[in-house]
């Protein structure tokens, strides 16, 4: 179990982060970020703690800290060096301790109101200001103040620090929902969590200027590593659910559908009950639902015809119920539904089923939780979901892989498997990237893994620039079939210069590998570039530790392999010898 | 808790957050005598010495302590 697995230690990591950064940093395929954090009060620790978060998430940040509660001023009036820095990501470190207009029972309801007002402009002022860096900020949202002069009247009354800071904390949250690129991290959540008289320490604070008390640091770095490693596509995908003591009390193939504990009326069946439909609303987001019970089949199945079940079997999209050691149907369903198992987490109430996964698949997270009143708290405050960013096609993906699953099924059907893809009637539709589009490919580039020849990644201003840029060449892809609308699920850019153009970026959505979506795509894109006056188009792989899958595909589109070493091989392709592949997909081709 | 528990326990304490297994603490050392001892890493040791001891520190206690002998002499008027 590593020591990030939550729930962590944060005493530990605050007392061994040099021996643990010395080992993190061994680890193989770090991805390097630039991380600027601004300061509205002692960084020291929370940049040392992050740095361990983002190393466990398998990010390696070199860090910008800006000048000692100087956040306004470096983005306000920047001297040029946050610029050059380039950040990827950026942090303001704010508190309740950075507002500077803070009423008092001096003022009038008036003169309160402006002050809200001009505390307000402040910090709308070095937002805006944030945005030049065309990178993601995280903004922090207000504690609660630790005294109310007027006691509880002070949440009603214009001049109370209560009402001033709900009403910042609005106006912020309004300002990230309506931003693109903002993101919230929820420093007042974790201070009512936590409890505001643990989260802040007058003494901490007086002697060294922390805003939030030491042993919470890690906590809130935590949540701005989850932040940063969902935008960087690391989220977890799936859940593998047990079933007996897990999404019910009781052994169903003992005491039958009837005997689980499951229903509201007892405080055992409660837990449960809660637990399924907060699994639920996790579906809603598109995460993945599997079972890995050891079970008869239909008894297993059974507990979800009960009417006062959450969740139903069909909510499921693998459903293993066997004798089989559960890292076997783990692997199993990884593979049927093709994800990465470091995409899953497993939730068991058994802890000898624990360590044997743990043991057999040392990349799937296992959920630690000791009693079934934990369990909903085990996976929300682990932030494997963390939700930064929801396309139309998140809400879509469980049902879009049951369609997968149902194409596999009809796969088999079939004398040859191109006879299988006609019959999926697939239709494309493919064209230059366009403002509506921007969003879902940003997406789609920082999470696509597997099927991406260079790993590059682009920020959402990255991809908008390049919709008006003239030397681009770009290329989407929707995929729907008889079984549904697979969505957008393919991107190209390439880089024209001269009569030659560069593929800077090949990405697809795995699931839709070998549909001859891929070859479509290249049809598209030659006959874009030959509609461009490109003469030859060079294709590079980039090898990471996960896509090998694509090593060898533009050899076996017609290019010509020019050159091969460990960091990267080179193809080119003459345009005029191109042969289109496509013979299965109706193409829509738009501009 | 005896003085040599209180020390070998302060000690394991400064060997972990300064990643060092041989340092040797002695009551004249102040963090002038250790690289890293910055007022930084002074909080992260009072912290994890709160935590070993069960103990709680007030801003008076801590504001002003000259060297690791005030420290350990501190963590013994509380531990008692």
């Amino acid at each position: 179990m590593s020591l990030f697995d939550y729930p962590f230690d944060g005493a530990m990591l605050l007392q061994k982060k040099r021996s643990l950064r010395r080992e993190l940093l061994k680890k193989p395929n770090l991805t390097p970020k630039k991380v600027a954090i601004l300061s509205g009060s002692t960084i020291g620790e929370i940049k040392n703690i992050l740095e361990l978060f983002l190393l466990g998430y398998g990010i390696a940040p070199e860090f910008y800290v800006g000048n000692y509660g100087l956040f306004y001023e470096n983005l306000v009036f920047d001297d040029g060096s946050l610029a050059a820095f380039k950040p990827d990501i950026l942090y303001i470190h704010t508190s309740r301790k950075n507002l500077k207009n803070m009423p008092t029972t001096a003022d009038t309801a008036q003169s309160a109101g402006e002050k809200l007002e001009a505390e307000w402009a402040r910090f709308e002022a070095a937002f805006n200001a944030a945005k030049r860096f065309g990178c993601p900020v995280i903004v922090n949202s207000f504690d609660a103040p630790t005294h109310r002069v007027m006691g509880n009247r002070d949440a009603v009354d214009a001049r109370g620090g209560v009402y001033f800071i709900n009403e910042m904390n609005a106006r912020l949250t309004t300002y990230v929902g309506k931003n693109e690129g903002f993101y919230l991290n929820d420093l007042a959540y974790l201070a009512t969590r936590f409890g505001l008289d643990n989260w802040f320490s007058e003494s901490e604070w007086y002697l060294y200027k922390y805003a939030v008390s030491m042993q919470y640091i890690p906590e809130l770095c935590h949540n701005i590593a989850n932040i940063i490693k969902s935008l960087l596509g690391k989220n977890k995908k799936g859940l593998v659910l047990d079933l007996d003591n897990t999404l019910w009390g009781g052994v169903i193939g003992e005491v039958g559908p009837e005997g689980i504990e499951l229903s509201t009326e007892t405080p055992g069946g409660m837990a449960y009950h809660e637990f399924q439909a907060y699994l639920k609303q996790l579906e809603n987001l598109g995460i993945l639902l599997n079972v890995a019970s050891k079970n008869e089949p239909a008894a297993a199945e059974s507990g979800f015809a009960r009417s006062d079940s959450p969740l139903k079997r069909d909510d499921f999209l693998c459903f293993k119920a066997n004798w089989e050691p559960k890292s076997q149907s783990i692997a199993e369903i990884a593979k049927e539904i093709n994800i990465l198992p470091e995409s899953l987490v497993f939730v068991d109430d058994n802890p000898a089923e624990r360590e044997i996964v743990r043991q057999q698949l040392p990349d799937v997270t296992v959920a630690s939780f000791d009693g079934p009143e934990k369990m909903i708290a085990a996976i929300d405050r682990a932030g494997y979901f963390e939700t930064t960013t929801l396309s139309a096609d998140d809400a879509k993906r469980n049902e879009m892989y049951r369609q997968n699953l149902a194409r596999a099924a009809e796969q088999q059907s079939f004398g040859s498997y191109e006879d299988y893809l006609k019959s999926l009637e697939m239709q494309g539709e493919f064209g230059s990237f366009t403002p509506p589009h921007a969003e879902r490919i940003t997406q789609l580039i920082n999470k696509t893994n597997q099927f991406n020849l260079t790993t590059r990644r682009y920020t959402g201003p990255e991809v908008e620039a390049l919709i008006e840029d003239e030397n681009a060449v770009t290329l989407y892809g929707r995929l729907a079939d008889k079984f549904g609308d697979n969505g957008l699920v393919s991107a190209m850019i390439g880089h024209v210069h001269g009569t030659e153009c560069d593929i800077e970026l090949w990405i697809m959505s795995c699931r839709v590998f070998k549909r001859q979506m891929e070859h479509t795509m290249m049809d598209e894109f030659v006959r874009r570039c030959a509609a461009k006056g490109v003469t030859r188009i060079v294709g590079r792989y980039l090898p990471t530790a996960k896509n090998l899958l694509t090593k060898e595909i533009y050899g076996t589109m017609g290019f010509e392999k020019m050159s091969e070493s460990e960091t990267e091989s080179v193809f080119a392709l003459q345009v005029e010898q191109y042969v289109p592949q496509n013979t299965v997909i109706a193409v829509t081709a738009k501009e | 808790m005896t003085e040599q528990e209180i020390f070998d326990h302060v000690q394991e304490i400064f060997r972990t957050v300064f990643d060092d297994e041989d340092l040797v603490l002695t009551r004249e050392m102040t963090s002038a005598d250790i690289e890293d001892w910055d007022s930084l890493e002074q909080i992260n040791l009072l912290v994890a010495i709160e935590k070993r001891f069960s103990i709680k520190f007030q801003l008076q206690d801590v504001k002003d302590l000259p060297n690791v002998g005030a420290m350990l002499d501190l963590v013994k008027r509380m531990a008692a």
